[in-house]
């Protein structure tokens, strides 16, 4: 049973990862600041989803868990708020305000 | 393999602070600290030392990082002019001797320790259970040494004090820095609804786990300092005016408990800061209590800057004119 568990957290780690890669590869190879955040949201939602739900069943009891969760939904709320604020402050730029 | 994990970050450690000092534009200079204060807690973390992690995290990352993104928006009207200055040969060589002998010196201190280094840990672990608290980094910073914590918080008044001195005349007494306004439907707004409950809940959830676990009064108040930043630059609340008695009277609040618990022991244990048997635990706890109020407004208003629209208070205007 634990095996199962364990193969389950590596691949769902390591698809979360995968995600990073992508997202890192783009934020340095995409040509303007939208589509860079585009890419780095990738990473920031499927790439850190991935990691906590494969460390969630590794995890010693529900609180801990739930903590895990937490701070998923925690940077889930930040990244989208802080990316809408970037590209808007960007869009600001370009129009010279 | 963790050897090769802490040779990557040490390096990342290494470069990254290069790149913050030759950085030419500040904005970028002040990212490049952020993220290695960042770096740095990962460091604290795999040292163990979970507690300063929080800290550097919190406060080296995180607030000093905003107090220089701060002073990078003031300075920035006149950074084409400074960067374009070229200071003289002989300044450019005064600063390199400088800055070499002074790291040659370091490393010379760092190779002549000894090579155990002097520890007090074995007396603070043995006489931990006197103090009643189970985190032996509170035992340290509030019962063995809490002399050096009573003059840090008292230093962090007169730096605000010394920042509040900046405001001219006319402001004294009015409020801090710019009346943020944004967009009320907008998504800081939204922000700045959703995360403040949740920021409080964390903020003393650490403040109470201090006694026991890692955590404690400074990185507690800073994330509640963080929430009412937020809140503030959202445009939702604005930054309080500095003559309000009960501002001022929270700002002193932790100093003078401290000080007053101090003098108490002096009476009943015989010494400055001293507890009298079995009364360790509740004075902590109450030194701790004051002292967050206090901390918290301290770096809240330490962002806010001077005073610098609102009307002056009534006995600058009699003083001042």
């Amino acid at each position: 049973m634990s095996t199962v568990v364990d193969a389950f957290s590596i691949v769902a780690i390591v698809a979360g990862l995968v995600f990073f890669l992508a997202g890192t590869v783009g934020l340095l190879r995409f040509p303007d600041a939208y589509t860079r955040l585009h890419a780095l949201t990738k990473a920031d939602n499927l790439g850190v989803a991935l990691v906590v739900i494969g460390l969630l069943p590794q995890m010693d009891g529900v609180l801990a868990a739930l903590k895990l969760v937490l701070v998923w939904l925690l940077v889930m709320l930040s990244s989208a708020a802080v990316s809408q604020l970037i590209a808007r402050s960007v869009r600001r730029q370009e129009r010279g305000e | 393999m963790t050897t090769v994990v802490s040779a990557v970050v040490v390096l990342l450690l290494l470069w990254l602070a290069l790149w913050t000092v030759v950085a030419r534009d500040a904005f970028v200079a002040v990212a490049g600290f952020v993220v290695y204060g960042l770096l740095l807690s990962l460091v604290w973390v795999r040292l163990a030392g979970i507690d300063v992690a929080l800290t550097e995290a919190a406060i080296g990352g995180g607030l000093t990082g905003a107090l220089l993104l701060g002073a990078v928006g003031r300075l920035r009207d006149s950074e084409a002019q400074a960067t374009a200055e070229r200071s003289g040969a002989g300044t450019r060589a005064f600063a390199v001797l400088l800055s070499v002998g002074v790291t040659l010196v370091l490393v010379l201190c760092v190779l002549a320790l000894p090579e155990s280094a002097p520890t007090l840990a074995p007396q603070v672990v043995q006489n931990l259970p006197a103090t009643g608290v189970g985190n032996p980094i509170t035992g340290v910073l509030l019962a063995f040494r809490s002399l050096d914590t009573l003059l840090e918080a008292i230093v962090l008044v007169i730096a605000l004090i010394g920042v509040w001195s900046l405001a001219p005349d006319r402001f004294w007494g009015g409020r801090p820095g710019p009346r943020y306004s944004a967009d009320p439907d907008g998504n800081l707004a939204y922000l700045a609804r959703v995360l403040p409950p949740i920021g409080i809940v964390v903020g003393l959830y650490l403040f109470w786990a201090g006694a026991d676990h890692p955590g404690g009064k400074f990185q507690s108040a800073t994330i509640l300092a963080a929430m009412w930043m937020l809140v503030q630059m959202a445009g939702l609340g604005d930054a309080p005016r500095i003559d309000n008695r009960w501002l001022r009277a929270g700002v002193v609040v932790g100093p003078l408990v401290f000080i007053a618990v101090g003098l108490l022991g002096a009476w009943t244990a015989g010494a400055f800061l001293g507890y009298p048997d079995g009364w360790a635990k509740p004075m902590i706890v109450a030194i701790e209590v004051a002292l967050l109020p206090t901390l918290v407004l301290v770096l809240a208003l330490l962002l806010n800057g001077a005073p610098a629209r609102g009307e002056a208070s009534a006995s600058a205007r009699s003083s001042g004119q």
